[in-house]
């Protein structure tokens, strides 16, 4: 980056670290934040909306689908979500190119597993062998954010499931009397009064989300534990910036980044949870109300 | 080889007992479901274990937490924050390799007379080194939880403590500790159950796996890699933690019973699930 770090080994002090820390593979360290912050900011809405989807399954009348979401909800509970995010992306993955499969190479008269081996034919490949570098990192990163929004979207869907059975049931009452069906009275009057019931758990599950980023890792993404490693080991005389092992240093560096987060996390959800008991029939919406102005 | 020659050969392989080599092809199910269920011994090492001393220091901090004295307090505050505002995967991570750094041969204690030398190697080993990880976590996480319980014992209960009389270590014995606990215990539940959970993150996060020998998690990805088929292992490990999840669902529950003993049937708090707890 500075035009001195043309020759490392000339520099030393002050000047050698401020080359070390801005070389290409800082540069890529730095990045991977900002893959941490794109998968929390993607997969806080889809986790949300699976959560939506498993909570009105949960409250469906009709028996199985009603089934279907209450073992949703039921399963992060009794599986660890460790399990989820080894095993979704690896069975999405199969699953993905046993569809293709069947859709593009119907004549193909060998079977998909032979022994240990899942062979689907070439043009079924998911990504193609034939597409760049950048395809597959990407295809590996919605992989991992499809397993994130499943497990969250189960602890999600705990949670709206509780906060839908908390608005007070005079309000249905009142809307039914209006004479709306259950659908306008579902859409009209439980979900925007739901939101206040279900923040506390929500932004607890945000801070679950935070603190779940580094599993990314598990995954086989480049992400700032990847990087950490890479790092931060030990490097030998052949490289440009040789030093010791000083991984302990980078992990450090992570968890003061994750402290940070999580505490900045903290006051804006507390923020929010004032703004959001504003004129609320709840405790907290009472004691802004008889507050002095 | 039949089932049972499997079970025998297999079943306490996680803890070096029995055939030495892992099967390398020809998996059956009986050898997966033998493995898997060897490696949940560690699982249930480690969160028994790390449940048993975390309560006695979670117990402690969330009474320093809730101390008058500043220099009594603060530190309590930081170690709750530092140990639930990180990810546990980055704490393992961090553990394993300030573990490593460790001088190799050990440290020299010179204690004037006699020069002892503590060595160190074994706490980069997983028991050990993930189990301080894992007990420091989840004494963190559970003081928040008694902190809390220790702050909505009913005042009339300490009150009615004093007027019999009661100080110090009877009153915190007798009266404010077993009420603590009666109102943290639906939420120690949850910590303990996710506790549970979290141990299958020792064996993906820095603490190798010595001589294969692993837990539940490492074992069934052990088997999804050779079989490259996730649909069998990943479910025998599901089956497993159900089962391990009701087992100490079980036992909060009877615990859960005798601490709410004394009240009427429909003053009892029940355990409720809230997913507050996960790392």
């Amino acid at each position: 980056m500075f035009s001195n770090c043309s020759d490392p080994s000339s520099l030393d002090g002050l000047a050698w670290f401020a080359c070390y820390l801005t070389n290409g593979k800082h540069m890529a360290f730095y990045g991977s934040f900002g893959v941490v912050m794109v998968l929390l900011l993607i997969t806080a809405p889809a986790a949300l909306a699976f959560g939506f989807g498993g909570a009105m399954a949960a409250r469906s009348p009709f028996l199985p689908l009603r089934l279907i979401g209450k073992a949703y909800s039921a399963m992060v509970r009794g599986i660890p979500d460790i399990a989820f995010f080894l095993f979704v992306p690896f069975a999405m993955d199969q699953g993905l190119e046993w569809l293709r499969h069947h859709a593009r190479c119907p004549d193909w008269d060998a079977p998909i597993r032979q022994g240990n081996d899942f062979v689907v034919c070439a043009a079924a490949k998911l990504p193609l062998s034939s597409s760049p570098q950048w395809v597959h990192e990407t295809y590996g990163f919605f992989m991992a954010v499809f397993a994130f929004a499943v497990v969250f979207g189960a602890f999600a869907a705990n949670v709206l499931y509780g906060a839908m059975r908390a608005v007070p049931r005079a309000q249905m009452e009142t809307a039914e009397a209006y004479g709306m069906s259950d659908r306008q009275a579902f859409w009209r009057i439980l979900v925007p009064q739901m939101w206040i019931y279900a923040l506390p758990g929500l932004s607890n599950l945000w801070m679950i989300l935070i603190k779940a980023t580094p599993l990314l890792f598990l995954l086989g993404v480049e992400d700032i534990v990847y990087w950490a490693k890479e790092l931060g080991g030990a490097k030998t005389t052949i490289y440009a910036y040789p030093h010791d092992d000083w991984r302990l240093y980078y992990f450090l560096g992570l968890l003061v980044f994750y402290l940070g987060l999580t505490r900045i996390s903290e006051a804006l959800l507390g923020r929010l949870t004032r703004n959001l008991s504003h004129g609320q029939a709840t405790m907290g919406g009472e004691a802004q109300r008889k507050a002095p102005a | 080889m039949s089932c049972w020659d499997t079970v025998q050969a297999y079943a306490f392989r996680s803890i070096g007992v029995g055939e030495r080599l892992l099967p390398r092809s020809d998996f059956t199910l009986c050898e997966q479901v033998t493995l898997i269920g060897s490696g949940l011994i560690w699982n249930i090492y480690f969160g028994a274990l790390a449940l048993f001393f975390g309560f006695f220091l979670a117990t402690a901090v969330a009474l320093a937490r809730n101390s008058h004295h500043r220099l009594i307090r603060k530190p309590a505050e930081w170690f709750i924050f530092l140990f639930r505002g990180s990810p546990l995967f980055i704490q393992f991570f961090l553990a394993y390799e300030s573990f490593v750094l460790l001088p190799k041969n050990g440290i020299d204690l010179n204690l004037g007379f006699v020069t002892l030398t503590a060595s160190t190697g074994w706490l980069t080993r997983a028991w050990a080194g993930a189990l301080i990880v894992l007990f420091l976590n989840t004494a963190a996480y559970s003081a928040e939880i008694f902190y809390g319980a220790l702050r909505s014992v009913p005042k009339g209960d300490i009150e009615a403590a004093d007027a019999y009389g009661m100080t110090g270590w009877s009153k915190f014995r007798r009266v404010i500790w077993p009420t603590m606990l009666r109102l943290a215990w639906p939420a120690y539940t949850n910590e303990a159950i996710f506790l549970f959970h979290a141990t299958t993150l020792v064996y993906f996060s820095g603490f190798p796996a010595w001589r294969q020998k692993g837990d539940a998690l490492y074992y069934a990805s052990y088997f999804a890699d050779k079989t490259f088929n996730p649909f069998i292992p990943y479910p025998i490990v599901a089956g497993y933690f159900i089962l391990l999840t009701l087992v100490v669902i079980t036992l909060f529950g009877l615990m859960n019973r005798r601490l709410n003993r004394h009240l009427p049937q429909a003053a009892r708090t029940r355990i409720r699930f809230k997913p507050q707890v996960l790392r």
